[in-house]
């Protein structure tokens, strides 16, 4: 038998359902593996007893036959969604403490579907990076290493706790969020496949704001069909979040036929950039051959604004930041450091409870917002996302998804590029695009570097075509056959 | 020499004008608040009206109310303005201890309703049109309590989130008095619709007038903006002070600073807010979490066809159906319920008269009282009955005065009252004559000075006969007889 943390979700749901093994077993495992990575330090908070509690109660529904979707299955859960009575952090000081008294959307709908929490995973402050290395409570490691070479390295982010832990084989999937790409970025990093979907699929209801025209929750698994079991769990309409869709959530698995024929794939010359790495290059091009040969046909498209996407999006995120994060004041909840006026109190508690990117962030959005620059910034930036989103709905007309590389380079050491925050900027190129257009995409690990790290190619869908998505993400899959583990 | 118009105020240097466009702060009346599901009842325990939404705990997001976006559209009908299919909330952007999400849900550059207006209703009966700028929805703040702890404050966030119309008017008007209309008027109307309960004690309607002089004919002059002025009479204390105060520093040489104001009831008088330590950049930007506001025409036809008739309407229907003074009328409209006690009364009836008893007793006796119309002792229909009393000859006006002081300290019925107190008027000539006979008689030297052409004794004679019948004698019928007696 293999070890219970090897398996893939699916198989860990069909096993439950044979009595191969108990909920209580599986999780017992996880608790187990959770513990065994420390190192890497992918959990801010772990929750044992709770998971074997939830594990316990999978086991009844399931001698009682009234198993749920996700049955018994163990998750870990980025430390951005608000889950009740457990510490949630955002790997912000600034939230020192804070216990909310309420449940996201997404995680209650998980624990609705009979999944489990294994812990709260580590990620970039306030999702604020591309590294795992802006968190509070310390970077991420990768669990992944070069060949011959020892150096730990990121796990990308912000959703960098969830991969190691996915990758690192602690939990069977891990939620994500996804603001420019911190779902599919990670996913690429680790090995493991990541999916954001369309902006108002899932509910953004406790998730803790970053920008909020941008987040958008998802999953990370170890493969495409795990992604779309734990997707339709995740999604659905919610009347507390005005911007969620009321739009029915198919079954994504049915979607997995494994029949792209005739499906017309589009490659965006915008998306091959002068001094690109030639083994990215070359990965984009094995995964058009691989789609090719399944009977889907490449076509070249044109996204003409695609090189605004990067200055946009860290012209909107910020904004929205900037707005978002004026709560933490130290007035109600999280961290106080008091001073002798409320202003004082609210420059001590915020210098203090803010990282360095945090602050940079705030401060940015706090300009492009002012008055005097908001038509040169703000506005030109929304404007330019609108023309962005036409490229695609254009695109969209000549083709059914977009394929690309998910990100510039294999994962970088901890502490590289930590002092250039432009070239950290551009880890997202390839993923803001679809974050500003709102459009569903997915990460599919698709290949190693030469130095033996994972790459990933990278989906585009039209809006709320996650099925269509997910389907032609199985056939990559299926070709690539990436077996690599860390 | 030019004459003064009445609505300049001489100075040393000649007439000022005042320029006066108020902002109305108008809660919106609603069981909850404006983007969370808690209520808003006035009074509460401190904090007990709080959502997580209205705390901004992390995570939360806000949920349009629906029925605080239908009475905003009410309202802007009832300001006979455009109402703007397409509207946008912003977020404004500052610190402070009681915004918990460190801004403010506004409307910025699309609000809901957009030009309309409000017609005074001047003393002299005359209307005067002020237009509406715009009205827009957004929350209210909490309260910061300054007066619980010696250094520390506290906050009360019952109010955070609860919805507001901020009603702006063109700088249309030019007196206190004129303020003091708009004001009255729009409560009115908003009372009408439901939409506000215009309760200024509690807070559900501050005003903040933005106030400038000019001679007649100059250019505008810089404006100030005294806040949160919560009563009527307040909004026309504040405004006159401030305009003196305004041409007083002109005309000894100084400029007016733009700069917000705070009114100072015990004093009448305005000074200047506690200045920030930095100018504020609200940073308005379009809420992400709240998609545009799309109304359908339907939908908005739909709460036309709601509408209750109007101040205005009602009043025009009162001078044309009734035959009532535009004064009169003005009166009766200025609330529903007044309106509606008075259409009781009126009906199948002397609406004149009606009137009359409802403006000159029933009113006066209620302020004399500090009673409100509908916590009247005497009910629509008595009120009614004791006009038909009068228009049916059993009492004289003079005898129902009497009835009217006991139905109102008792709220009975005023035929029941009559009955009781033998207040019938004599009309049997019988009776009379007998009592016109022996006034004749004991006054015979008044009759001879009569005959002898003093005139002026008839009234005399009248009363005597009145006096006789303890007021009851029907008026008309003693001139008549007495007429006939004396010139026989």
């Amino acid at each position: 038998m293999t070890t219970l943390t090897d398996l893939s979700m699916a198989e860990a749901r069909d096993g439950l359902r044979a009595r191969k093994y108990s909920a209580k077993e599986l999780a017992e495992a996880h608790v187990a593996a959770v513990e065994r990575i420390k190192p890497l330090n992918a959990f801010i908070t772990a929750t044992p007893e709770r998971a074997l509690a939830a594990a316990a109660e999978a086991d009844r529904r399931l001698a009682r036959g009234e198993e749920r979707a996700m049955e018994g299955l163990p998750l870990a859960i980025k430390d951005l969604f608000c889950t009740e009575g457990v510490l949630t952090t955002a790997a912000s000081h600034i939230l020192d403490g804070f216990k909310p008294p309420y449940e996201s959307t997404v995680t209650a709908n998980l624990w609705r579907a009979g999944a489990l929490m294994l812990g709260k995973a580590n990620l970039d402050e306030f999702a604020m990076g591309s590294s795992n290395m802006t968190s509070h409570y310390g970077p991420v490691e990768s669990p992944w290493r070069r060949k011959g070479d020892n150096r730990a390295l990121v796990p990308g982010g912000s959703s960098g706790g969830s991969a190691a832990a996915v990758a690192a084989r602690a939990a069977l999937g891990a939620t994500g969020t996804d603001t420019g790409g911190s779902i599919r970025q990670p996913a690429a990093f680790c090995g493991i496949v990541g999916m954001k979907p369309t902006y108002g699929r899932c509910s953004r209801w406790g998730i803790v704001a970053f920008a909020s025209s941008l987040d958008q929750a998802g999953p990370l698994t170890r493969n495409v069909r795990d992604a779309a079991i734990m997707l339709g769990a995740m999604a659905g309409h919610d009347p507390k979040d005005s911007t969620s869709v009321d739009t029915p959530v198919p079954d994504y698995e049915m979607a997995l036929t494994g029949d792209i024929r005739g499906l017309r794939i589009g490659i965006p010359r915008e998306y091959r950039m002068d001094g690109m790495n030639p083994e990215i290059e070359r990965l984009w091009e094995q995964g058009k051959a691989w789609l090719r040969d399944a009977g889907a046909e490449p076509v070249d498209i044109s996204l003409p604004h695609t090189k605004y996407a990067l200055p946009t999006y860290y012209i909107v995120a910020p904004a929205e930041a900037s707005s978002n994060l004026a709560r933490y004041d130290g007035v109600r909840y999280g961290l106080r450091v008091p001073g002798r006026t409320l202003d004082e109190m609210y420059e001590n508690t915020r210098a203090a409870g803010f990282g360095k990117e945090v602050r940079r962030r705030v401060m940015i959005g706090t300009y492009v917002l002012s008055a005097g620059y908001y038509d040169a910034y703000y506005n030109k930036a929304r404007q330019i996302r609108t023309l962005i989103a036409r490229d695609f709905d254009r695109a969209f007309k000549v083709c059914d998804a977009i394929l690309t590389p998910t990100a510039p380079s294999a994962a970088f050491a901890l502490g590289e590029k930590m002092d250039d925050p432009i070239a950290m900027y551009l880890n997202d190129v390839f993923t803001v695009p679809a974050s500003l257009a709102g459009l569903p995409a997915i990460s599919v690990p698709a290949g190693l570097s030469g130095d033996g790290l994972p790459l990933g190619l990278h989906l585009i869908g039209r809006a709320f075509d996650e099925a269509g998505v997910l389907k032609i993400a199985h056939v990559l899959e299926r070709a690539a056959d990436f077996r690599a583990r860390p | 020499m030019t004459t003064h118009a009445p609505h300049l105020i001489r100075g040393e240097s000649g007439d000022w004008e005042v320029v006066i466009g108020l902002e109305v702060h108008a809660q919106v009346t609603s069981q909850a608040k404006l983007f969370s599901g808690a209520a808003t009842a006035f009074g509460a325990e401190p904090n007990t009206q709080v959502s997580l939404v209205d705390a901004a705990m992390p995570g939360m997001l806000p949920v349009i109310n629906g029925h605080c976006i239908e009475q905003a559209i009410k309202t802007g009908l009832g300001l006979k303005a455009q109402i703007n299919r397409r509207s946008v909330f912003d977020r404004k952007n500052y610190f402070y201890a009681d915004l918990p999400a460190g801004y403010q849900i506004s409307q910025y550059l699309q609000p809901i309703v957009g030009k309309g207006e409000i017609v005074l209703d001047l003393p002299d009966g005359r209307g005067r049109t002020i237009a509406i700028t715009r009205l827009h929805l957004e929350m209210d703040a909490g309260k910061s309590l300054h007066d619980q702890h010696p250094s520390q404050t506290y906050i009360d966030l019952n109010r955070a989130g609860v919805a507001l119309m901020e009603i702006v008017s063109e700088p249309d008007l030019r007196t206190a008095e004129e303020a003091g209309a708009y004001v009255r008027k729009l409560r009115s109307i908003l009372r009408y619709l439901g939409t506000c309960d215009g309760n200024m004690e509690e807070g559900s309607l501050r005003c903040d007038c933005n106030v400038s002089v000019r001679h007649p004919g100059e250019k505008l002059g810089t404006r100030t903006e005294t806040k949160n002025v919560n009563s009527v009479r307040f909004v026309m204390a504040a405004i006159e002070h401030e305009a003196r105060r305004q041409i007083g520093v002109l005309e000894s040489g100084g400029t007016i600073q733009q700069e917000t104001r705070l009114f100072d009831p015990a004093t009448g008088t305005t000074r200047p807010m506690r200045s920030k330590e930095h100018a504020h950049d609200y940073r308005y930007f379009p809420d992400p979490d709240l998609l545009p506001l799309e109304l359908s025409e339907a939908e908005i036809e739909r709460i036309r066809a709601s509408l209750p008739e109007l101040p205005d309407d009602k009043k025009k229907r009162f001078i044309e159906g009734y035959k009532l003074s535009a004064q009169d009328a003005g009166v009766l409209v200025a609330e529903q319920a007044a309106a509606n006690f008075f259409e009781a009364v009126a009906a199948g009836r002397d609406a004149k008269l009606a009137a009359n008893w409802v403006i000159n007793e029933l009113f006066g006796r209620l302020n004399a009282a500090g009673k409100p119309i509908d916590a009247s002792p005497v009910a629509a229909e008595r009120l009614g009955a004791l006009v038909d009393l009068i228009q049916d000859g059993t009492i004289s006006g003079r005898i129902a005065k009497d009835v009217f002081e006991t139905m109102f300290e008792t709220g009975r019925d005023p035929a029941a009252i009559v009955e009781e107190k033998g207040l019938r008027q004599v009309s049997d000539t019988g009776a009379l004559d007998a009592a016109i006979a022996e006034v004749l008689a004991g006054n015979a030297d008044k009759v001879a000075e009569f005959k002898s052409g003093k005139d002026k004794l008839f009234g005399f004679f009248v009363g005597q006969v009145m006096k006789k019948t303890g007021g009851k004698a029907n008026p008309g019928l003693v001139n008549d007889m007495l007429r006939k007696k004396l010139s026989s």
